[in-house]
């Protein structure tokens, strides 16, 4: 994907130059976790920008400095450029304290998508876990946006407690669309109707047809690592299970060094990689 | 004087003193000459104008852990190996300003840094940084997105090789095919025999800088003695490195005993990154002044043997040195190969001679392949 450039800058100067861009609207999600609309300030810029799902854009205060961030609104509405934060280290901590039309620098966007084109005419099981859920939304929306596309989709979201769960208001709306909305949780409170559990033991229930399934998932390594497993155990291929990784990143183009994975640059070739790509390094401790 | 320039792949002669010519028609030129001299007991790589400024008459004593400068006994322009220093610290400096932003009313401004390039001609670059360079070509240069800083001080560029004559304890140049012959990349090479520098013609902007050198075709016997020295040197190499498989050898011993091994002797001091001529990891930091009405955004050097390298939410992924020190080296024998289609290890020996404790990559990948002694 090309961008067009809006502004002239020196042929020598960086691939890192952000955009500016405001911040049109704060949307508190869970504790510590909020979601922030942002628009280019350039129109011209602003009407070229396109993402897919899954791609992520480095957001950018300036004296702070800069955070990998995933898109988590529709790609095919670029101009309501959503991201949904959990209020972490400096940089989050520092977008935190940001109010409506305060501005950031974006640039991007970045990094592989989820296969929503190859997984076309096959069953999908979207297994998101806590803010991991944020990058799996746009496939959400995208799969909900061509349906008829796409067999027996079924999403499994998990969160630590109940009030850690992402997008609670929207489940209604996905079951509407004809998706499989399944809700887990780790701990459960008093109010809590719903399962207990970690989000790998919705599996037990499912019984995916492996030869048109496709996973997606996103979450904590260790869920992640046990998706995975039960994917595998119901002989779904290394090539149709897609895990979206996370690494420490300074540059999203290849050059700080920061989120190799193996042969891997997670900001290149990942975040999204097909099982089969990480394989050998997936149990590989600190790796 | 020649009326005409040799021409490109010419050997040609001159004599020692005549390299002074070249460095005048490179300043000439408009170049900022960069080559080895002596600063606080080693051989680094600094700004210099005149012969005086080489190490003539020193070489270096390497080996693990060890390096020291010691007089020779006839005055070699280039009698020394490799020092601390690689072209890296010009083609892709330790900090560097990205671009710097200015509070305003509606939020901030962005500045990109137009300072213009500088454009240098680098003095005796050995064939393991040539190779070294190359490395770094593929990966700021030959990649989808290319970094402008780099590629514009890299295509000006002006390159005088040297061949090695006396390879150092901790060479093994032979092993990765990087040397001790210049065979391409350079725009001059020179191969320092007693009394004369045999030049061969890289380019035709190499030929130009020739003009006033007073040079002469090279004679058989002068041939045949660089073709010897070179030989000789080739069977000199300090050590050596078994490249065979080395992908898969290190992915498939990824919980190796040995990794535990080195992390009890390696003090994840960043030394051997920073020594390494083809390093490329970098972080991107903020600086701010006092007011908090302008930020710079600088790119500094980094190491993945820093803690704050894997740094993620909850923590740092790799807490044990045994973790980095793989990292590096399976990235550096392994992943490089492919990512960019070469090794990230070139045969220099920087990263044996400035560990602290000497560990010795090359006795690393042997207790792993299984040969060889092992270290406790």
């Amino acid at each position: 994907m090309t961008l067009a450039q809006p502004i002239l800058y020196p042929s020598f100067a960086s691939p890192m130059l952000p955009q500016v861009a405001a911040i049109t609207r704060t949307q508190p999600e869970s504790p510590g976790v909020f979601t922030y609309t942002v628009e280019f300030r350039d129109p011209g810029y602003r009407a070229a920008y396109r993402f897919r799902p899954g791609q992520f854009n480095m957001l950018y205060l300036p004296g702070i400095g800069e955070v990998a961030i995933s898109i988590s609104s529709d790609s095919e509405e670029p101009d309501q450029l959503l991201h949904t934060i959990r209020i972490a280290g400096n940089v989050t901590q520092a977008i935190a304290r940001l109010k409506p039309r305060s501005v950031l620098g974006v640039r991007g966007p970045y990094g592989s998508s989820w296969p929503v084109e190859r997984a076309r005419g096959r069953d999908l099981i979207i297994v998101g876990g806590g803010i991991g859920l944020a990058p799996l939304r746009p496939a959400i929306y995208y799969v909900m946006r061509h349906r008829a596309d796409y067999g027996k989709v079924t999403v499994l979201v998990g969160a630590r407690a109940p009030a850690d769960l992402l997008y609670p208001s929207e489940y209604d709306e996905w079951r509407k669309q004809n998706l499989d909305v399944i809700v887990t949780v780790d701990r459960a409170d008093e109010a809590w109707k719903g399962r207990v559990g970690v989000v790998p033991m919705l599996f037990y229930s499912l019984r995916p047809d492996p030869k048109r399934t496709t996973i997606f998932t996103c979450g904590p390594e260790i869920m992640m690592r046990f998706v995975v497993y039960e994917a595998l155990a119901r002989r779904i291929p290394k090539d149709h299970i897609y895990v979206s990784l996370e690494r420490n990143m300074k540059c999203a183009i290849g050059f700080c060094g920061h989120c190799q994975y193996g042969p891997t640059f997670l900001c290149k070739e990942g975040p999204v990689l097909t099982y089969a790509q990480v394989e050998p390094f997936f149990s590989v401790e600190e790796f | 004087m020649q009326p005409t320039l040799p021409a490109t792949g010419a050997q040609v002669v001159i004599s020692k003193p005549a390299l002074q010519t070249i460095f005048d028609a490179l300043r000439a030129a408009g170049y900022t000459l960069v080559g080895p001299t002596v600063r606080e007991n080693a051989i680094v790589y600094e700004e210099i104008s005149q012969l005086a400024d080489l190490p003539i008459g020193w070489t270096d004593e390497q080996g693990p852990g060890t390096y020291r400068l010691k007089k020779r006994e006839e005055d070699r322009y280039f009698g020394y190996v490799v020092g601390p220093h690689s072209w890296k610290r010009y083609l892709y400096p330790s900090r560097l300003k990205l671009f710097s932003t200015r509070k305003s009313d509606g939020g901030f401004e962005i500045e990109p840094d137009t300072t213009p390039p500088p454009k240098y001609a680098f003095i005796g670059v050995r064939g393991c940084e040539l190779a070294a360079i190359a490395v770094q070509d593929r990966i700021f240069i030959d990649g989808p997105i290319q970094e402008p800083t780099y590629k514009a001080r890299r295509e000006s560029a002006f390159l005088l090789a040297v061949n090695c004559t006396e390879p150092g304890n901790t060479c093994f140049c032979v092993s990765m095919k990087t040397g001790p012959k210049c065979n391409s990349g350079f725009d001059l090479a020179l191969t320092e025999l007693d009394d004369v520098f045999l030049m061969e013609v890289g380019s035709p902007l190499g030929a130009h800088m020739l003009v006033n050198a007073d040079w002469r075709p090279a004679g058989a016997f002068e041939l045949s003695h660089a073709r010897r020295a070179l030989a000789e040197a080739e069977a000199k190499m300090g050590r050596s490195l078994d490249t065979r498989d080395l992908p898969e050898l290190l992915y498939e011993n990824l919980d190796h005993p040995r990794w535990e091994a080195v992390a009890q002797r390696c003090l994840s001091c960043t030394n051997c990154t920073l020594v390494c001529p083809t390093c490329f990891c970098a972080d991107v930091q903020d600086v701010s002044d006092l007011t908090g009405d302008t930020a710079e955004r600088v790119r500094v050097w980094d190491s993945c043997f820093n803690p704050d390298f894997s740094y993620v939410y909850g923590g740092n992924l790799r807490p044990a040195i045994r973790a980095r020190y793989r990292q590096w080296l399976s990235h550096k024998l392994g992943s490089w190969i492919d990512q960019f289609g070469v090794s990230g290890c070139v045969g220099c020996g920087r990263c044996i001679t400035w560990c602290p404790v000497g560990i010795d990559l090359t006795e690393e990948v042997a207790a792993i392949r299984g040969e060889g002694e092992t270290k406790p």
